[in-house]
């Protein structure tokens, strides 16, 4: 097996780990088909003129004009808040414009619900998942209109229907009787995609389609998207992995405040220039330094050999004060387990934890952040695990650590409010009214916070499970300072990601993940692209490099 | 094969309630003095039929993850009206059966339309026209009273060929004529999308609010059929108020015990006509076995209490404690 060690596209950044070269060629053929198929004379299929969409006093987008055609894909990139999410939004019905025209084929149309959207060929498949749990498969790729002769539905055209279907997204092992409930996210995902399919779409909108996937599972949805920029269907694009935007993109927009600052042909601007759009300032001093590489650390956690059914085998893996170990590999390796069996979440774990040098058994997120204990998990799923939205953002930052400011049986209010004061000058989150819910927050806001309750139970360990997922890239930097200053402070700090700049970046030691147990462990200058990446696919390396390379 | 192993997997519940029900029942019929008689099969089943209905319109509802406290009265509003219209010439009994027919699928329609067009809390809603159904069930019987057609009565709650309950019967074509239609449909389909995971439906175009009005709506026509129904057996409207109570909260239980979750989008009428089935020979067994009714409620609710706690056994066997939270 070999893996391409040149940047793809000569965008500066690194090939995905699950694309080899040669489907990089094939892809690349279909590139190159589809832009002579899309010449600018081609009349674009869809058309925003000058929409505009204000939510009270903000405007999530502003005259906004955009275009996409048959037979491309159209990456729309921008940072959270930029805009993108309002206007696939809109693009797909789910909101109307406040002003503005949107034209299809070159008619004037106006969508009320999704429904009507979906009528006239245009199909969204959501960062929220719009698929029904309780129902099967089958059920859930023909939800809206299934197979039918007066109202009651033909069962046995539904399955050949949904076979076709997931045949044709390269999942033929999923049942199409399962119900959705039992299926991995992964595998979920895949059925969205077919779900949207077998609504014959004419405009198909990805957001984020692969950010739950598995590698296997982006490589189906790449042939898939290849297939159907040949079949002309118009592709949206969303997504916040900037290689596989430089991999399967034809035209890119990006938007800012609101706004589209600019659209070009992929390959028009570097990965660099496009970042510089999308936050206005250069994408060069990202990390923070690190002290001294190569270290000695005293040790803060000692994990010996913990299991957990098939998912975690043997993991002896130890984090020393002021340490930022990253975890890495392949999504679905076992890394979030790792977390949430340290952080007491799971049943039935084997093996031995030290937390200087003291043996302990959690049992429970409650005895993890004990203080005899110390743990602290930043859940990824900040929407459901991390905060309690409806409620206000102070609530949520001392809902951890309430128990320090009882006094009495009475919460003293003026120790609480005056330490959350302090945590958010600190962290910079930006409100004006710490009483406000916290799901009036934008997403690295609501970051921050949930960050901001852990700090306050006082941990010295931190977990943290994919703590930028889905965040802008302003507040990424904040968060990968922020966590280089705890580290500095003497925090242990056990940082998975699925982006492995922040592993080459952020991490004094990394270890890979490989089904479930540690590939290997690579530090200071040993963590490159390239050595993450022959870990992650579990590939020999040598000593003296890797004759496994290609040619250049 | 997988389809088999499949389906048992996805009906385990209704399945195991089928069971439970027919050892208790054989238990009973092992145990009376009279043994195995046609008569005993009788009035066991008229009894059991009328929850059972009742139970089905509730599972309507639950089924779109809302409640109806209203199933009860909406019985109780039918039986009135009933053992005041359902009497003469075979021409009158016909429109007094239409009559009784249209009060319930107009009370179900009501509590649809407040559901769906005043988007305001099904237990609310229900609690609220419960009220007002059983006022207007009062006012045309404010004693007990009133009566049926004689013959038809005679016939509905007898047998045919000196063995199979004309209630039973009653039963299956409600299954085969409303159930597994509205199990089949398109709009049954929509139902259990809009009960399991409404924001899902609705960005999926699922048209969330005909489909609540579909099942609030054919909830209040099987409400209509069992208080018809009940008034075949009692010979009597009665607008007591605990009667209605009583139904809402057995249905509700017999929902719960055949398997179908209160959280919506799972599970089925013939689970809960089990459950009904069951909840009634709770009673029949206390019969037999001499015991103070007394003790009936209590069994009733240990029974409630295992169906539910077997539903809630799989969170012991979770390795992941995160699944166990809905």
């Amino acid at each position: 097996m070999v893996f391409a060690r040149s940047n793809i596209l000569g965008t500066g950044l690194p090939c995905p780990p699950h694309v080899q070269p040669d489907e990089l060629v094939a892809m690349r053929a279909i590139d190159g088909g589809a832009k002579r198929m899309s010449e600018p004379s081609q009349a674009p299929l869809l058309q925003l003129s000058k929409i505009s969409k204000r939510y009270g006093g903000v405007a999530a987008l502003d005259q906004v004009d955009f275009s996409c055609r048959g037979g491309a894909v159209h990456a729309v990139l921008g940072e959270n808040g930029a805009g993108k999410s309002t206007l696939i939004k809109i693009i797909s019905g789910v909101v109307r414009p406040d002003e503005g025209a949107i034209f299809l084929d070159g008619h004037h149309v106006s969508f009320a619900t999704p429904a009507e959207a979906t009528r006239q060929g245009i199909v969204g498949v959501f960062q929220e998942l719009s698929l029904i749990p309780d129902l099967s498969v089958e059920a859930n790729i023909c939800l809206t209109s299934p197979p039918s002769r007066i109202g009651i539905v033909n069962l046995a055209a539904q399955r050949r229907f949904a076979r076709g279907l997931l045949k044709r997204v390269g999942c033929v092992d999923v049942h199409p009787g399962e119900l959705v409930r039992n299926l991995s996210l992964s595998r979920r995902q895949m059925v969205e995609i077919a779900k949207a399919l077998g609504r014959k779409p004419r405009l198909i909108i990805l957001d984020e389609a692969t950010s739950a996937l598995t590698g296997e599972d982006v490589n189906r949805v790449y042939d898939l998207l290849a297939r159907l920029r040949k079949e002309g269907v118009a592709i949206v694009y969303i997504s916040h992995r900037m290689h596989e935007i430089a991999h399967l993109a034809d035209e890119c927009s990006v938007f800012r405040n609101g706004r589209n600052v600019a659209s070009f042909a992929n390959g028009d601007h570097t990965a660099n220039e496009i970042v510089g759009m999308m936050i206005g300032r250069d994408f060069k001093h990202v990390f923070p330094e690190r002290r001294a590489p190569n270290r000695a650390f005293h040790s803060a956690i000692e994990i010996d050999r913990l299991s957990w059914m098939d998912r975690v085998k043997n993991v002896s893996l130890s984090i020393g004060a002021g340490e930022i170990v990253g975890l890495g590999g392949l999504d679905g390796q076992g890394q979030r387990e790792l977390l949430l069996a340290l952080f007491g979440v799971l049943r039935g774990v084997t093996g031995t934890v030290r937390v200087n040098g003291v043996d302990v058994a959690i049992s429970s997120p409650r005895t993890a952040k004990s203080a005899a204990v110390g743990i602290a998990l930043v859940p990824e799923d900040r929407k459901t695990e991390g905060l309690i939205l409806p409620m206000s953002i102070r609530d949520n930052m001392s809902l951890a650590s309430i128990a320090r400011f009882v006094r009495r049986l009475v919460i003293n209010r003026k120790s609480e409010c005056a330490e959350i004061d302090q945590q958010v000058r600190d962290m910079a989150i930006k409100t004006t009214n710490t009483d406000a819910a916290v799901d009036t927050l934008s997403g690295g806001n609501q970051q921050k916070v949930l960050i901001a309750k852990w700090l306050m139970t006082g941990a010295r360990i931190l977990l943290l499970s994919d703590p930028t997922r889905g965040i802008d890239v302003g507040t990424k930097q904040e968060i990968y300072a922020l966590i280089r200053r705890l580290a500095d402070q003497g925090a242990a700090i056990l940082f998975y990601t699925t982006d492995y700049a922040e592993l080459i970046g952020c991490c004094d030691r990394v270890a890979i993940f490989y089904d479930g147990s540690v590939r290997r462990e690579l530090r200071g200058a040993d963590i490159t692209e390239h050595n993450i990446i022959s870990a992650s696919l579990a590939l020999e390396v040598t000593a003296d490099g890797d004759p496994e390379t290609p040619a250049q | 094969m997988s389809n088999v192993r499949l389906w048992l997997a996805q009906n385990y519940a209704p399945i195991l309630t089928a069971v439970v029900f027919a050892a208790m029942f054989g238990t009973y019929i092992g145990e009376s003095s009279a043994g195995w008689k046609v008569a005993i099969l009788d009035t066991a089943a008229n009894n059991a039929v009328v929850l059972a209905i009742v139970a089905m319109a509730q599972t309507l509802v639950v089924i779109t993850r809302g409640v109806d406290l209203s199933a009860g009265m909406i019985f109780i509003m039918a039986n009135c009206i009933a053992s005041a219209l359902v009497v003469g010439s075979p021409g009158e009994v016909g429109l007094g059966i239409f009559g009784v027919l249209l009060a319930g699928t107009a009370a179900g329609l009501c509590n649809g339309l407040l559901v769906v067009l005043g988007r305001l809390p099904p237990i609310i809603v229900t609690l609220a026209t419960g009220s007002i159904f059983s006022g207007i069930a009062l006012s045309i019987r404010p004693t007990p009273g009133g009566s049926v057609n004689e013959s038809l009565a005679d016939f509905m709650t007898s047998d045919i060929f000196g063995a199979i309950p004309v209630s039973l019967i009653l039963l299956l074509a409600i299954i085969v004529l409303i159930w597994v239609p509205f199990r089949m449909s398109v709009i049954g389909r929509y139902c259990y999308a809009a009960g399991s995971a409404e924001s899902a439906a609705y960005m999926s175009g699922v048209p969330i609010g005909r489909a609540k009005l579909v099942a609030y709506t054919l909830a209040g026509l099987l409400g209509g059929i069992a208080g018809l129904f009940v008034t075949f057996v009692t010979d009597s409207g009665d607008a007591g108020a605990s009667v209605g109570g009583t139904y809402t909260l057995n249905s509700i239980a017999a929902v719960v015990i055949g398997g179908t979750s209160l959280y919506g989008g799972v599970g089925g009428a013939i689970g809960s006509i089990f459950g009904a089935f069951t909840l009634r020979t709770i009673d029949d067994l206390l019969l037999v076995f001499r015991l103070p009714p007394l003790w009936q409620p209590l069994f009733q609710g240990f029974v409630l209490l295992c169906a539910v706690s077997l539903g809630a056994v799989r969170i012991f066997r979770l390795h992941n404690r995160l699944d166990g939270f809905q």
